[in-house]
């Protein structure tokens, strides 16, 4: 990437071969150059489009009607996004994470819409070749190919090429089980072959990132780019809640109490198991104990509150410090490689590290089944009304929204003044609720600028951008735009 | 041999004597070295220790098969664990620069245990076994070799009894070693079916059309549920677990009183699942998911995933029990007794009986024509062979003889690659 050079001017058509195929596979890093001003126009439509796709991602199932629509919406600033990628440019870990599964869900719907001509043609350039299998091997597969995927009806298997691919190379629906797997290869119809591509394009997306990972150092000590790349970095993802203003504001007796009132149902749930077991396996540990950091316990703190409770159970003093010490200090930073870990969003807890026999970690909007969840909001003295409302966002896979309404009933507030999309953001405005009494009407903390009303609508180009020295009101604007999603 | 007699105090006095004349060092070198086809393979494979007094040391990495039994008979320790192979060697890890240290290969495991059971099996509970819920282990056996053989195409495949409430599963092939950690995450969420916690009621969720690897693993299945949930754990006769799972109406639950035949109950109870399914389409599935969620295996994903995770290693002892982690052959599942699994202290012992006549003469013979070879070498290697411990460590030869086949061929490979130059 030549972010190192400096502002150049815009070299145009040699390079529109490179781009005539509406899809990109990020072989070849852009090679034009561009402006500070674009790129940084570039980088903002394109995290702003990221961000949806996010922010959709978990409440709509993926590829629904909807979710389409919304992306439409969007795609007028695609095709020219495409051309200039600002791909490296976020390179805290968490972030990376999310610019890559969103770029990958904007590459799937993206070649989706591709006409199958193009598909192959894509495939080619791209030198995926798999070999299909012959009519007698199909007839003989014929069953269990139609029974691998409700997708597949007989007519599919006769009428398409199914290809032989290796099991590594379709990860995803091996995963599902969406594929009839034999002796290490699946069998694909010829339409599901974006599977395979997809897991392609995510390798490579994957080594784009790290390669430009390894080049940021450069670009960072750029002066004129570096406050913008944090600040992007920062906006993108939001609060992590890792800072550790509020340490040692909370104290351990005051826990059981604050679990009642300010705790997400996911970690009430949890403290309440650990209480009655006193005990607590892995995954609940982490979600717990990342959690209890976020809210401002100290390593010393925590190592007290653990201890007391599982000596009280079967695990002795000794056998504490040895085993399970450790991995507090490591959540602290204090062991290993010593990364500070951040508490668990609320994205995290839904999406990975499900929760199996024996745990109580998890969402319980997600997690839980309905019935027994219905039983527990009506002994935390949830309405019956609430409780159906609760329920009914369950079912459309709203389980954020779930816990937003879990918020609102038991703060007693019409309506909650944030988002939620982090347990600790939950605790903190659970605190505040509490604390003030403040007014329903939402408050930002960005400070009012009479742009922000044009900046509601994505732009193109927002003309504040036009003079570099404006990176501060650029960035002012950018977080108006996120609290607003 | 009663395992009462096993007693982990013992361990600091026997466990020098396991090391020095019981071990299988040449088989698990063997192992690990994997032919020599990759340099360096066995040098930079970790191995943890558990010595003494819970003091747990990570790294662990050795040159030679020499170097590994010279450490372990120095250390004697208590717990063994296998970890990955990594870019350097892992004692020197310290050594090298930050970030570039890292694990790149190792066996696909897989971690059954039995505590992951406690919501199905009522004569036992936590770190206790019994024959009875046993089967659930043959079970998890039967349909994990079956998927990870036919489905994924996988051939060298090492089951070990864990020493206490469990077993592992090591999948040595080439192509499992070099698996990401996204490739085994897959393979084990595409063997799980059973999934939710203490606040899941309803584990197994089945939908059209049933994919073959769930229709193999039904096959498997059936054919054990009778025995183990209808007769060893009674599902229908405990008020629990009629209760908790099976929906057993009113009606049924008078019929229930004059059948007490638990296979007559199944029928019945099959029966008004028919007549609801005929009616709602909920409950297509219920048999199938009823006998899933009693005894489909249950793996950890996490165990599975990590390609630097640290699994015990086979022939360590469990201290708990003193049982030896042996392999087992699937040849002789069905008889498979985890509470026949030689302790430690048992082996011991039966070195210590006097060789009888034919063992002396057999011992002189085989002197004889190992001239070159320490005599008292030769007759150590062979130790293990008076006691319990031969068996497995046949059958674990067993298992390295087709392997070794393999790396034939890719020494042939290389070596004719080289060649051409």
């Amino acid at each position: 990437m030549q972010f190192s050079s400096r502002t150049k001017k815009f070299t145009t058509n040699s390079q529109t071969e490179l781009y005539s195929h509406p899809l990109l596979f990020y072989v070849q890093p852009p090679l034009e150059n561009i402006s500070l001003v674009e790129f940084e126009t570039f980088a903002v439509e394109r995290l702003k489009l990221l961000k949806t796709i996010e922010n959709l991602g978990v409440s709509y199932v993926k590829l629904s009607d909807q979710y389409i629509k919304k992306l439409e919406a969007e795609s007028k600033a695609l095709n020219f996004l495409y051309r200039t990628e600002a791909t490296g440019l976020l390179p805290n870990g968490g972030s990376e994470t999310l610019v890559y599964t969103t770029e990958v869900d904007l590459f799937r719907y993206r070649f989706n819409d591709l006409y199958p001509k193009q598909k192959l043609e894509f495939l080619h350039r791209n030198n995926l070749q798999y070999d299909t299998i012959s009519v007698e091997e199909k007839k003989a597969l014929h069953d269990k190919l139609v029974s691998s995927s409700y997708a597949f009806s007989g007519i599919t298997v006769e009428d398409q090429d199914f290809y032989k691919v290796p099991f590594q190379d379709a990860l995803d629906l091996v995963r599902l089980r969406k594929v009839y797997l034999k002796a290490g290869y699946v069998y694909i119809p010829h339409q599901e072959i974006v599977t395979i591509v997809l897991n392609d394009f995510r390798t490579r997306l994957s080594k784009a990132l790290a390669l430009t990972a390894r080049s940021l150092p450069a670009v960072h000590s750029d002066e004129r780019l570096q406050p913008l790349l944090n600040h992007l970095s920062h906006a993108y993802v939001g609060q992590d809640y890792s800072n550790q203003k509020n340490v040692g504001k909370i104290s351990l007796e005051q826990i059981d109490s604050l679990s009642g009132k300010s705790f997400p149902l996911c970690m009430r749930q949890i403290h309440q198991s650990l209480r009655e077991n006193h005990h607590l396996r892995h995954g609940g540990r982490m979600q717990y104990g990342l959690f209890l950091k976020g809210i401002g316990l100290s390593l010393e703190q925590a190592l007290q509150f653990w201890r007391s409770e599982f000596i009280k159970g079967k695990v002795d003093a000794d056998k504490f410090d040895k085993a399970y010490a450790y991995s507090i200090r490591h959540m602290f930073g204090k062991e290993g490689k010593r990364t500070d870990y951040t508490p668990y969003s609320c994205m995290k807890v839904i999406l990975s590290n499900a929760p199996s026999q024996g745990d109580y970690h998890g969402c319980p909007f997600r997690h839980s089944d309905p019935e027994l969840l219905k039983q527990k909001l009506q002994v935390y003295k949830v309405s019956p009304s609430g409780i159906i409302q609760i329920l009914e966002l369950i079912k459309g896979m709203h389980y954020q929204l779930a816990c937003q309404k879990y918020f609102e009933l038991t703060h007693n507030v019409e309506e909650a003044s944030f988002s939620l999309n982090h347990p600790n953001q939950y605790f903190i405005e659970s605190q505040k609720v509490l604390a003030g009494g403040r007014d329903i009407k939402r408050e930002t903390d960005a400070p009012q600028k009479p742009q922000e009303n044009s900046t509601k609508a994505p732009s193109a180009a927002p003309e504040a951008a036009a003079n570099t020295q404006d990176v501060a009101e650029m960035t002012e604007e950018l977080d108006s735009f996120f609290q607003d999603a | 041999m009663p395992a009462s007699d096993y007693d982990s105090a013992c361990l600091p006095d026997i466990l020098p004597l396991y090391y020095r004349r019981l071990f299988p060092f040449s088989q698990y070198y063997r192992w690990l070295n994997y032919g020599g086809v990759q340099k360096n393979y066995f040098q930079n494979r970790e191995f943890s220790f558990t010595l003494k007094d819970d003091i747990y040391v990570r790294y662990q990495s050795f040159t030679t098969q020499n170097e590994l039994e010279k450490e372990m008979q120095k250390m004697n320790p208590y717990k063994i664990d296998i970890g990955a192979i990594y870019s350097h060697r892992p004692n020197q890890h310290n050594t090298v620069k930050s970030g570039t240290f890292q694990a790149l290969e190792k066996e696909l495991v897989f971690d059954i245990d039995m505590t992951d059971y406690d919501d199905v099996r009522s004569c036992c509970s936590a770190a206790e076994i019994c024959p009875k819920c046993w089967t659930l282990m043959t079970i998890a056996i039967r349909v994990l070799d079956r998927a990870l053989r036919d489905d994924f195409g996988f051939q060298h495949l090492l089951w070990v009894y864990s020493g206490r409430r469990g077993v592992h599963c090591w999948v040595c092939d080439k192509a499992a070693r070099k698996l990401s950690v996204a490739a085994r995450s897959a393979v084990a969420e595409y063997l799980s079916l059973v999934k939710g916690g203490d606040e899941t009621m309803k584990k197994v969720v089945l939908s059209d059309p049933i994919h073959p690897f769930i229709r193999e693993s039904l096959v498997v299945v059936e054919r054990y549920f009778p025995l183990y949930a209808l007769q060893d754990q009674d599902i229908l006769g405990r008020k629990e677990s009629v209760d908790k799972h099976l929906h057993v109406r009113k009606q049924l639950q008078q019929d229930f009183q004059n059948e007490k035949k638990p296979e007559n109950r199944w029928n019945l109870l099959k029966d008004q699942a028919k007549r609801k399914q005929a009616t709602s389409k909920k409950g297509q599935h219920f048999e199938k998911e009823i006998m899933l969620q009693y005894c489909y295996p249950r793996l950890d994903v996490n165990v599975s995933k990590g390609v630097n995770h640290l699994l015990k290693s086979p022939f360590s002892v469990h201290p708990k029990t003193g049982r030896i982690s042996v392999p087992i052959d699937l040849k002789e599942l069905e008889t498979f007794d985890p509470f026949a699994v030689p302790t430690i202290s048992m082996i011991c012992e039966e070195l210590d009986r006097p060789r009888t006549v034919e063992e002396e003469d057999k011992s002189e013979e085989t002197i004889d024509k190992e001239n070159e070879k320490d005599a008292a070498e030769s007759r150590k290697i062979r130790d293990y062979k008076r006691t319990s411990l031969a068996k497995y460590v046949k059958c674990f030869d067993q298992f390295l003889d087709v392997m070794a086949r393999s790396w034939k061929g890719e020494l042939l490979k290389k070596s004719d690659l080289q060649k051409d130059f």
